[in-house]
């Protein structure tokens, strides 16, 4: 049996640059090229290639299967995508995570966002030119402790509307419209700035060094590491992030797919595209225009604390060395970039939570969009009115972090041991355009458990760290607000079940 | 730029513009499955 719905996607296309937009985040950008350097240069290709053969593949494939195989039954979102693989009660508060984890990470990131709509604002009015690079340094630290005003506020309440409204567009009228116009944009400008970068002259616009010097020192491969477990972890976490794994958006957008229509090489078309846009763009445009005008060694300890800082405090200081023109054009395009990949992403995580409310309560596209909206205006304020407290950082630990390692490690044990592989590998091959070597059916039932339980390992003395530090207020109130939206989504799917048993709705 | 820094920047980016380029071609030119399929912009009336 199966149960039809009345979203679909537009094209083939469509779908794959929906799903790839979904993977390409800021983190493709101002993550990636910094994790490089600090875990071996060139060299860190190595673990991470690796693990995206042994952990993401397989991971994109379990999630692409288990979604369709829920959307043949009507369901687009985890908890009940997960029960029903599986009826035992456990697996559908389980995939609370799904939902939960779209939200929390969506209220902080649409804030995010916003920064790069604000930036592309100032960089076409030239705001700043002439200034220097402390003030435009500064001018980042004033505008998250709202400094300026409302507008961050202002900002903010603009991407969320935008977001909202794409979203109560639907799937092919709204987001597969959104990602066919975002992502070649992404592309386009990611090309002309990479481009821009590593042609840079020392001596030539305020630059000390060649741009070619950044690729160098980016790529010069440091052998040494590679036996570092460290190193291991650093790919592996990366691999894990950039691929938007572990968040119940990808089992959303795949559930609308039929069971004869492939989902092998769509995960693949979009998985590969996610790195492209990380490993050829992602290290040509942030370090090597760093380096060009910092230096080495300044970039280094600028970089201690990841790449947010470089992107958005000193990339708009060094763009206005290249003069008023190229410098609006550049400043534009990078936060562009930085835009659309971030609004595709975004757009993902508000789907999985639509998905429940109108396949659950009956909710029409359009009020469950708005409802959507009107979560993360409460979720999000938090973090746009305590940025400075560390409610932001707060939510990107436990929403953003370790949500997705945990359901991910569950999701995995579930189609490989529960659900069965047999039956799992049956579900990836179904309809597929590719023929995949079989040598994946056992590393997706041994080898990709192993490498996120290390995940996992990896990461419990930092959570154990965290748990402990109960130092600021904001903090916990921020954890408290998190529980209470994990507990509240688990409620919701505890009526949500009650209720299909009252309607007899359940069918498998 | 130094050789092993070359070599390695080369390789990893053709590797993968190889493989995105092959899979994204591959779904772009298989032609779609018979109807009904999983999308509306091919459909003879709208859903």
């Amino acid at each position: 049996m199966t149960l039809q719905t009345k979203e679909s996607w537009g094209s083939r296309v469509g779908l794959v640059l929906a799903m790839a937009g979904n993977a390409v985040g800021l983190g493709n950008f101002l993550r990636f090229p910094v994790q490089a350097i600090q875990n071996g240069g060139g060299a860190f290709i190595i673990p991470y290639f690796v693990c995206f053969l042994l952990m993401g593949i397989p991971l994109l494939w379990i999630e692409w299967a288990s979604g369709r195989f829920g959307g043949k039954w009507g369901h687009h979102s985890t908890p009940f995508i997960l029960d029903s693989m599986d009826k035992r009660t456990f697996w559908k508060y389980i995939g609370v995570f799904g939902i939960f984890t779209n939200l929390a990470v969506a209220a902080y990131y649409c804030y995010l966002e916003s920064w790069t709509l604000s930036y592309m604002y100032h960089s076409l009015a030239g705001s700043f030119m002439g200034e220097s690079a402390e003030t435009v340094s500064k001018f980042f630290i004033d505008y998250v402790s709202l400094v300026h005003g409302y507008e961050p506020v202002f900002f903010w309440l603009l991407c969320l509307v935008l977001n909202t409204y794409i979203l109560s567009r639907g799937l092919s009228g709204g987001v597969e419209k959104a990602a066919k116009v975002g992502m070649p944009l992404l592309i386009l400008f990611g090309i002309l700035l990479a481009i821009k970068g590593i042609t840079l002259k020392a001596g030539s616009e305020g630059a000390v060094y060649d741009g070619v010097t950044g690729l160098n020192f980016l790529w010069t491969p440091d052998f040494s590491t590679i036996w570092t477990p460290k190193v291991w972890l650093a790919a592996a976490g990366q691999i894990f992030f950039t691929l938007s794994v572990g968040m119940g958006s990808i089992q959303c957008y795949a559930s609308y797919v039929r069971s004869k229509d492939d989902i092998a090489l769509n995960a693949m078309s979009a998985g590969w595209m996610n790195e492209f846009v990380e490993v050829v763009l992602g290290s040509s445009i942030l370090i090597p225009i760093s380096i060009g005008y910092l230096g080495i060694d300044t970039v280094i300890e600028m970089t201690k604390n990841g790449g947010l800082g470089l992107g958005f405090r000193t990339l708009p200081y060094l763009f206005t060395q290249w003069g008023p023109l190229l410098s609006a054009l550049a400043g534009f395009a990078w936060f562009c970039l930085l835009f659309f990949a971030g609004i595709t992403s975004s757009l993902a995580m508000g789907t999985p939570c639509m998905g429940f409310m109108q396949d659950e309560f009956g909710w029409s596209r359009t009020k469950s969009a708005w409802s959507f909206g009107a979560a993360i205006l409460v979720l999000g304020l938090p973090t746009v009115l305590f940025f400075n407290h560390g409610v932001f950082d707060e939510y990107d630990y436990w929403a953003g972090t370790v949500s997705l390692v945990v359901f991910a490690l569950f999701e995995t044990i579930l189609f490989a041991w529960v659900f069965g592989i047999d039956k799992g590998w049956h579900e990836i091959n179904q309809g597929s355009d590719i023929k995949i070597p079989v040598f994946f059916k056992y590393v997706i039932k041994y080898v990709t458990p192993v490498f996120l339980g290390a995940v996992f390992i990896g990461s419990l003395p930092d959570l154990a760290r965290k748990i402990t530090d109960v130092s600021n207020p904001y903090v916990v109130g921020a954890r408290l607000l998190l529980l209470g939206v994990f507990l509240g989504v688990s409620y919701l799917v505890y009526i949500a079940y009650k209720k299909r048993l009252k309607e007899g709705r359940f069918v498998s | 730029m130094n050789t092993s820094a070359l070599i390695t920047m080369l390789v990893s980016e053709m590797v993968i513009i190889a493989f995105t380029a092959f899979f994204f071609v591959k779904v772009l030119t298989i032609p779609p499955k018979a109807e009904p399929d999983s999308f509306s912009e091919n459909d003879q009336e709208p859903r």
